[in-house]
This record gives C-alpha cells, sequence and structure tokens, in this order.
C-alpha cells in the first residue's frame, strides 16, 4: 500500500510518496536524496540514522515514514548554518573526533540533543549518553572531548584550551 | 611555506564533507535505472544442495532476474582466488579447495550464498528471495578449529583437505629449542584461546555493478581498502575482464580494519549480473549479512612453552598453534597465522631460539582473514602473557623480567630467530615512560585503597613489536605471496603551480587526504590548501596495492617522496637553463630553485608554468610538463613498538571489571600529524580493549549457527566501556625509508588485550587465578572467582 507523506525537513517542506513499511531513514536517505543519515545496523543499536524529529532526538530506523506525517525533522544535512559550521561540528573538526566518518552524522546528532538536555554535561554523562551510537574509529576519546568543547561554545562561553595543540581559527 | 607542517596537528580537510553531510560513501551512490540485488544466503552450516527451484521467484513482482551457483559456472566463471601460498613443514603445497562466487552443489558455512536476486526495490528482491526453494541435505558441522582436526570430525571438504588441514607450517629450529627447553632452568607453560572477532567497521559492505552497453566497458564501486587489488583479482581471476575494461571505484570508505582487504563474492556478482541484466545492480549488506559474510578475525588456539634460565633470561619460545581458516580460503587468510604471525615471535625480547608450528583448518565458519594487527596480536598476546606467567613463577615483577629481556637499544639492526630483522627500536625507554605515566610505582598503595573497597585491582603491561608495511615484494614472493607490496604516487604540478597527488593508498578514515597532503606542502614548498590529493578510483590512478597493514605512510608516503623527487630533480634542470647556470649548483628549498650563494631563484610555480609554455626550456635535454610518478618497493617491514599498561578494577559481587587506567607509549618513528596519530592509537585501543573484555564471536558446537550474529549479542565497545587514554611517544626513526616513519594503525590492537589480560590476571592473583580466557566477560570473571574462592576455602 502506497501512501502520501508530508513533512517538513531541514526547514523545507518535503513529500514523498512510500510503502507502509517504508522507515524514516529510507525516506530520507531514498526518497529526499539526504544520504548524510546513514544505517549502520538492523537492530536500532548504532545510531549512525540519529535524527531530530519534532526537537527529539531520534533513531531514524526506529520510525515507519508515515509515522513521521506533519513531523518536523533536521537532518545532519541542516545543521550547518550555510557554509558555517555549527559549534558541535566545528568542535569535532578541532578534536579529529571524526576518522571515517560514517557514524558522524549520528554522533553529532546526538551531541546536540545531549547539550539541549544538558548543558553542561561532565565527562561520564557524555560516555552514558552515547550508549546509543557505536563508532569503530575513534575509540570515542576524541568525541568526548568535543562534545564538552561544543557545549561551551554552544553556552557562550570560550573553547577549553585544544589538548591535541590545534591553534584557533 | 615559512613553517613547515610536518610533526604539527593540522585539522583534517576531509572532516567539513563528513560533518555535513555530503561525504559519498558507495550506498549513496545510485546510477540511473539501478535494480537491487538480495543475496540468499544458507541457514545451514553444513549442507548438500538438492535442488534450488526459482522460479516462483522469477515471476515475483519487479523481478528481473534470479541467478544460482549453476549459472555462473556454465559461464566459466571462476572461483575467488586466495593470494598466498603456504606450504607446509614437509614442503607439500597448502590444500586450496575452490571458492565458489556463489554455492554450487554444497553450503560450508552460514550466509554462505546460493542465489542473488534481482529486481527494481531492494524490498521486491527479498520479498522474491522467500520464494526461492532450496532443498538441503543437512550435514554435521565443526566449528571449533581444534575439534576440526581431531579424528572422526566432520569434513568441510572431505578428500579436498583430508582431516580439515589445510596446512601444517613451521618456522625456527626445533631440535634446537627443545634442545634449549631440556636446558632451561625453569619451562613456562600456558594453554590459551585468541578469540575470534567481527571486524564491523560500521559501514556495512556495499556495492554497484555497473556494465556500459556502448562501450562493454564495467564499472565497480565497492567498499574497498585496495580498488586496483579487486580489479586485478576479480579482472583476471574471476570474471575475466581485462584491466582496460573494468573500473573499480572505492569512495569514501566507512572503516576497514581489513574486512575490506579481500576481494568478496559480492562484488563478482553484481559485475556479472549487470552484464546479465543490462542495468547497473546495487547491493547493501544489512548488518545481519555482515556477521555471517565479512571475513572475521584471530581465533587461535594455542600451546606454548618459554625457557627461562637462573638469570631469568628467555632461552627458547616453542609454540603450537591451530588456526581458523573457516569453510574457504579467504584473500589473505593463509599468511595471517604465518609469516604475519610466527615472526613476530621475537617481540621485544633477545629470546635466542624459536620454534613456531601453525596448523591450519579448515571449519563450518566464515573465513577468517586479517583484522586489525593479523596475526600481530595473536603473536603479541601470547608472548605477553606467558612472560607475565614466567614472572609470577619466577616471583620477578613484570616490568623487570621485562627489562632484563629486552633486544637492547644499541643492537640495532637486529636479526631475530624468527627471519625478521628490526632496524631502530628502543624498548627500554618506551617502557619506562609508560611505568611513568601509569605510576607503576604507586600502584600497590591503590591495590590497598581498592582492597579496602571490596575490589580487586590489577595492573598489567604489555610491550609489542609490530612489523608494518609488508615487504620488500621479493622477499614475500619466495615466502609464496601472489602479490608485490610496493605502492605508486603520482605528483602532477600544475601550470599554475596547484599539485594533485595520485596515490595508491587509500584512506577509510585514516585521514591521508591531510597527512599526505603536509608530506607534499612542505616537499614542495606549496601552500596546503594547493595540493589535492586523490585515491579510490583505478581509471585515475595507474596502479596501487591500497591500505592495510599501516602500510600507507611508510609506504605509500615514501612513494610520494620518490615522485616528489623526480618533480624536484627535473625543476632543478628546467631552473640551470633558466637561469643559465649549472644543474649541480641548483638547490631547491621551501619552493624556491636557487643557484647556490647567488640570490637568483625560481619558484616552484614559474618552473610549474615554464614546463608546461616551454617557450625558454631545454628541450634538447627534456620533456615539457611537470608530472612524476614513482612505485617505490620498500627494502625491509618498520618495526614500530611500545609499551602498554592496563589498571583496573573488578567488583567481585558482580565481575564488573572498570578500566581504571589506559597508558600507551609508542614508537612510530617520525610523526607528520600527532592529532592523526593519537586518534588511531585511541581507535586501536577500543578495539584491543573490546577484544579483551567484550567482543567475542561464538558458533554454536553442534549446529554450526552463527550466535553473536547481530549488536544485540556481539558486545561491541561502547563510550561507557571505555576510559580516556593517557598517550605519548618515542620516536626512533625508520632506517630504510627516507621519512623515517614505521605505521601507527594497529599498534592499540596489538599491544591492548594483553595489557587488559594481565591487569586481570594480577587483580586476581590473590585468589590464585592463573589465566583468564578472552572476552574477560563480567560473567566469566564473576565466575572464576566464585571458583577460585570456593577453591581456597576449601583449603
Amino acid at each position: 500500500m502506497q501512501r502520501t507523506v508530508s513533512l517538513t525537513v531541514n526547514g523545507k517542506p518535503a513529500s514523498a510518496t512510500v510503502e507502509g513499511r517504508t522507515l524514516l531513514v529510507q525516506l530520507l536517505r531514498e526518497h529526499l536524496g539526504l544520504t548524510g543519515t546513514h544505517v549502520g545496523c538492523d537492530t536500532s543499536q548504532c545510531g549512525a540514522c540519529v535524527v531530530h524529529v519534532n526537537g527529539e532526538a531520534v533513531k531514524s530506523c526506529t520510525l515507519l515514514a508515515v509515522q513521521a506525517e506533519g513531523a518536523n525533522v533536521l537532518t545532519i544535512e541542516g545543521v550547518a548554518n550555510g557554509d558555517t559550521l555549527h559549534p558541535m561540528q566545528e568542535a569535532f573538526r578541532n578534536n579529529h573526533a571524526l576518522q571515517c566518518g560514517f557514524c558522524t552524522p549520528g554522533m553529532v546528532m546526538s551531541a546536540l540533543d545531549l547539550v539541549k538536555d544538558n548543558p553542561r554535561p561532565t565527562d561520564r554523562e557524555i560516555r552514558e549518553y552515547l550508549e546509543g551510537n557505536l563508532c569503530r574509529c575513534t575509540g570515542y576519546h576524541n568525541i568526548v572531548l568535543a562534545i564538552a568543547e561544543g557545549a561551551a561554545v554552544m553556552r557562550g562561553e570560550a573553547p577549553p584550551a585544544n589538548p591535541h595543540g590545534v591553534a584557533a581559527e | 611555506m615559512p613553517d613547515g607542517t610536518i610533526g604539527t596537528p593540522v585539522r583534517r580537510r576531509e572532516d567539513y564533507r563528513f560533518l555535513t553531510g555530503q561525504g559519498t560513501y558507495t550506498d549513496d551512490i545510485n546510477r540511473p535505472g539501478q535494480l537491487y540485488a538480495y543475496i540468499l544466503r544458507s541457514p545451514h552450516a553444513s549442507a548438500r544442495i538438492n535442488a534450488i527451484n526459482t522460479s516462483a521467484a522469477k515471476t515475483a513482482p519487479g523481478v528481473a532476474a534470479v541467478f544460482v551457483g549453476q549459472d555462473m559456472a556454465a559461464e566459466g566463471i571462476g572461483g575467488l582466488p586466495c593470494g598466498w601460498l603456504v606450504n607446509s613443514k614437509d614442503g607439500s603445497p597448502m590444500k586450496e579447495p575452490p571458492h565458489p562466487v556463489l554455492a554450487v552443489e554444497r553450503v560450508r558455512h552460514v550466509g554462505d550464498p546460493v542465489a542473488v536476486i534481482i529486481a527494481e526495490s531492494y524490498q521486491q528482491a527479498k520479498d522474491a528471495a522467500e520464494k526461492v526453494a532450496v532443498d538441503y541435505a543437512v550435514e554435521a558441522a565443526v566449528v571449533d578449529p581444534a575439534a576440526a582436526l581431531q579424528p572422526g570430525a566432520p569434513q568441510v571438504w572431505g578428500d579436498q583437505a583430508p582431516g580439515n588441514l589445510c596446512y601444517d607450517w613451521a618456522l625456527g629450529d626445533e631440535a634446537a629449542v627443545d634442545a634449549a627447553l631440556r636446558g632451561a632452568a625453569r619451562v613456562v607453560k600456558i594453554d590459551l584461546v585468541n578469540n575470534r572477532l567481527v571486524p564491523n567497521a560500521m559501514e556495512p559492505r556495499a556495492a554497484i555493478g555497473e556494465f556500459n552497453r556502448a562501450t562493454g566497458d564495467y564499472t565497480l564501486y565497492t567498499t574497498s581498502q585496495n580498488p586496483h587489488v579487486i580489479r586485478l583479482l576479480m579482472g583476471a581471476f574471476v570474471l575475466h575482464i581485462p584491466e582496460a575494461r573494468l573500473r573499480v571505484v572505492a569512495p569514501d570508505v566507512g572503516g576497514g580494519f581489513g574486512s575490506k582487504i579481500y576481494h568478496y563474492a559480492e562484488e563478482a556478482i553484481v559485475t556479472w549480473a549487470s552484464a546479465k541484466v543490462r542495468k547497473p545492480v546495487k547491493w547493501t549488506a544489512e548488518r545481519s549479512e555482515s556477521f555471517m559474510s565479512d571475513a572475521h578475525g584471530r581465533d587461535h588456539v594455542t600451546h606454548a612453552e618459554l625457557g627461562v634460565d637462573a638469570q631469568g633470561k628467555f632461552v627458547a619460545l616453542k609454540v603450537v598453534t591451530i588456526a581458523n581458516m573457516g569453510a574457504y580460503l579467504s584473500t589473505f587468510a593463509t599468511c595471517v597465522p604465518t609469516y604475519l604471525y610466527g615472526t613476530l615471535l621475537a617481540g621485544t625480547y633477545t629470546t635466542p631460539v624459536i620454534f613456531c608450528e601453525t596448523k591450519a583448518a579448515f571449519t563450518n565458519t566464515v573465513p577468517v582473514d586479517a583484522y586489525r594487527g593479523a596475526g600481530r596480536p595473536e603473536a603479541t598476546f601470547l608472548v605477553e602473557r606467558i612472560v607475565d606467567v614466567a614472572a609470577d613463577e619466577l616471583g620477578m615483577d613484570p616490568a623487570e623480567l621485562r627489562r632484563r629481556n629486552f633486544i637492547p637499544a644499541n643492537a640495532f639492526p637486529y636479526q631475530t630467530p624468527v627471519a625478521l630483522q628490526y632496524d631502530s627500536g628502543d624498548y627500554q625507554t618506551t617502557l619506562q615512560m609508560a611505568l611513568q605515566a601509569a605510576d607503576y610505582a604507586g600502584f600497590e598503595a591503590r591495590r590497598q585503597q581498592a582492597a579496602a573497597r571490596g575490589k580487586y585491582r590489577g595492573i598489567g603491561i604489555a610491550t609489542y613489536i609490530e612489523a608494518c608495511g609488508i615487504a620488500p615484494s621479493a622477499v614475500v614472493g619466495s615466502l609464496g605471496a601472489r602479490a608485490g607490496l610496493f605502492e605508486s604516487a603520482e605528483v602532477r604540478v600544475h601550470p599554475t603551480g596547484s599539485v594533485t597527488v595520485l596515490t595508491g593508498s587509500h584512506a577509510h578514515g585514516q585521514g591521508h587526504e591531510t597527512t599526505f597532503a603536509q608530506l607534499v606542502a612542505d616537499g614542495l614548498g606549496v601552500p596546503i590548501d594547493q595540493v589535492e590529493i586523490v585515491h579510490g578510483d583505478t581509471d585515475k590512478i595507474a596502479f596501487g596495492m591500497g591500505t592495510y597493514g599501516s602500510r600507507s605512510l611508510a609506504v605509500g608516503g615514501t612513494a610520494i617522496v620518490k615522485a616528489m623527487d623526480k618533480v624536484i630533480a627535473k625543476g632543478k634542470k628546467i631552473a640551470a637553463h633558466i637561469l643559465e647556470a649549472s644543474d649541480a649548483d641548483i638547490e631547491f628549498k621551501d619552493g624556491r630553485f636557487t643557484v647556490a650563494g647567488t640570490d637568483r631563484s625560481l619558484g616552484i610555480g614559474e618552473i610549474a608554468l615554464t614546463a608546461y609554455v616551454p617557450h625558454n626550456f631545454p628541450h634538447e635535454e627534456l620533456e615539457p610538463g611537470l608530472d612524476e610518478t614513482a612505485f617505490y618497493d620498500p627494502k625491509n617491514f618498520t618495526f614500530p613498538s611500545g609499551a602498554h599498561i592496563a589498571e583496573i578494577e573488578i567488583d567481585p559481587d558482580t565481575g564488573r571489571l572498570e578500566i581504571c587506567n589506559f597508558t600507551a607509549s609508542d614508537d612510530f618513528g617520525r610523526i607528520i600529524n600527532p592529532m592523526i596519530v593519537a586518534g588511531q592509537v585511541h581507535g586501536g585501543l577500543a578495539q584491543g580493549i573490546g577484544q579483551a573484555v567484550l567482543e567475542g564471536c561464538v558458533y554454536d558446537k553442534t549446529t554450526g549457527q552463527l550466535l553473536t550474529g547481530s549488536y544485540n549479542d556481539y558486545a561491541m565497545p561502547r563510550a561507557d566501556d571505555l576510559p580516556n587514554f593517557s598517550l605519548s611517544t618515542h620516536a626512533t626513526l625508520c632506517t630504510h625509508n627516507p621519512l623515517g616513519v614505521k605505521g601507527c594503525g594497529e599498534a592499540g590492537a596489538i599491544g591492548a588485550p594483553a595489557a587488559i589480560a594481565n591487569a586481570i590476571v594480577d587483580a586476581l592473583k590473590p585468589l590464585g587465578l592463573r589465566h583468564v580466557e578472552m572476552p574477560a566477560t563480567p560473567e566469566k570473571l564473576w565466575r572464576a572467582i566464585r571458583q577460585h574462592q570456593s577453591g581456597a576455602a576449601a583449603e
């Protein structure tokens, strides 16, 4: 059974005709061409597909596309301001918090959700929050540093001294 | 460039696209008119295929074609080749049974591909696969490598590999080792298992085959670490397509860790099928398919004996290992437990005689091949565990026992008894740095404090040697490699002075677009934003051997340096002509060609423009253009080394283990980008710690079913399983490459498992624990504590 789903994605109206079983992540990737959201597993464990639905972080493989009817969806493609990276994206870059980049969109979307609820997370809180996002490359060490830096900048504070010796731009 | 970038933490140039969702991974690519493939896989570990009925599937909605093994066999399609011939100790070649792309007559592991269904949508293909009727006659399976070699075990290959034995390989002087063990003051013994792992790059494998009806050419987009190797293997051995008609593109690749080196069946299926259906064919693995079709890693069963003299010096090491090959020989499976394992058993020590025997066993499991470290983690785990057992038996501090046996820093080059010649290293210094950073001296106080809290706290050391950049080609060829192990690079200086570098290395997280650009910016004295690094496309890059074994900088980077040397040599001749000086008088520094002792000079941009607008040019001596290619074949491996220290605490009530501190002091030679190097170490440590305490691939011993087939069952390291890491480096330069670089990609995965295991045994030493098998899960630790507590109570 085909159904048309209309929603808002990254601030713009979008619609697509999908099967009942089509997942939100498939709608985004295959129907809307937003391939920044990734699929890394089939058991809702890896978090590569995290997007924001009505302001909350959601694994987009856990939602049917039809359930997103009328929703406001933010994907990684909508995070930067034009060519200017969001402070959280910038923090990932400053801290070498990504290697192959595959888990990165989900990590950034989860990080933004964490900081929304907890603007001043401790390292332990960051690590516990990231339970639902797998990364095989970084060992998470630099992701934790990046989220701490991103959170500081989002609070309007100066970023902490860069632990890798990267000079400020 | 007034300031060099080498040695500085340049932020990665690849990050912008990945952080904004603009990366292009294989599954992000869609070709016009493409169809989708679903691979029907065996649900059985061992079965005869009596019949396959595809007629209902062929008429299902949207289905374009269904193919089975016989369809490919009928066209003379070859099997997947193995790239390394290992001979048994009696000189006979390994047993090398066929590896059909789609199973014919039999299936040999759960996940063995049986049929491909091609349809207009992936869901249609998957739905139609349910209509394929396969009549299987299920037979007994064997999954454990030691069990497979027992008499009466189910036979994976029958007469083609009697007793399931692929080869019985040996290295070293067994008689000398036996004599030394007989004369030793003490012989320390250990039996251990190196647990089977699933690599689990976060991007599942994917492939798109595209046949061009107009030209007869093929393109394969694939998740590969080495597109040229895939072109060679698939073109020459499987599908019989000449290189000139086959383009292989490995775009952004989401991690590899070894698992994306190999030529896989799905690559051949989509390429071949695209010509059959005359449309592009796309396949993307579901994660559960990854678990049952990506090559796995490790899976050794080992007995070892270490002879020690009265002063604690190692006098001999004897190792007998059974290694699991799985059901088929994957591309480089055979060299991993032999030439990448037996040769590493000297570790960082002066052990004068070593003997290693490796029996490789076929089982009804997914093929096993190189996974981050590949042989070297297995060797290090064994050596560093037995050294700790020796220290315990001798009542000696494990750090002191190691110091006493290290190859001294002034002994290089050092010839080991297991074929390798180490060029440089300083094991005392890296150990000392790690001991200090970990406050080893203060540990006993922390153990007491933990005990007061009811916790068992332990500290464990592992030192390691790694052999990276496997080479030279002549030597590996004499050992059975069916490939050369060089690398190529082309440095193309454009008329306006910008530079394109085409490298045969491939990045899938390593950051080559940054590190290699740093090399070129410094080497040619051009701004880094004027340098573009291109990789991953056989139509752009002449040739390449790809990325594995921490070889990219040591081999691929050196090829770039060699090509830059040629650019500079030609530039000097052009400059000499324009400046009316002798070639020998031209010096090149910071991007300028200068007549020595004068202020007459030309920038590399001016030289490049002259090379392409050759009005005033030495035509009698040179051709126009400034574009040079180099192929570099190393003289030796490189030998990174280091010391890792883990400090852990175990809660006896739950068996839960906490990693309190992890310290790594590594020698990678010269470092180009310290931030990227630290990231490589972090990731390696996470995988090493994962092996030690979380990850284990489990098959049901009776049915051969894969019990850890998803992230619900296979414990991947998560952020809250891991500590912050404390890293430091100390450089002794590689003596045989111009950069002095050694490689850093696998070190963490090599050192960490033994450091963690040694820490666990140290923590539970008061209970009498002598060894713990990986992964040391809370359940395993809880049971070990219970067992030893009740044992201690009974005494």
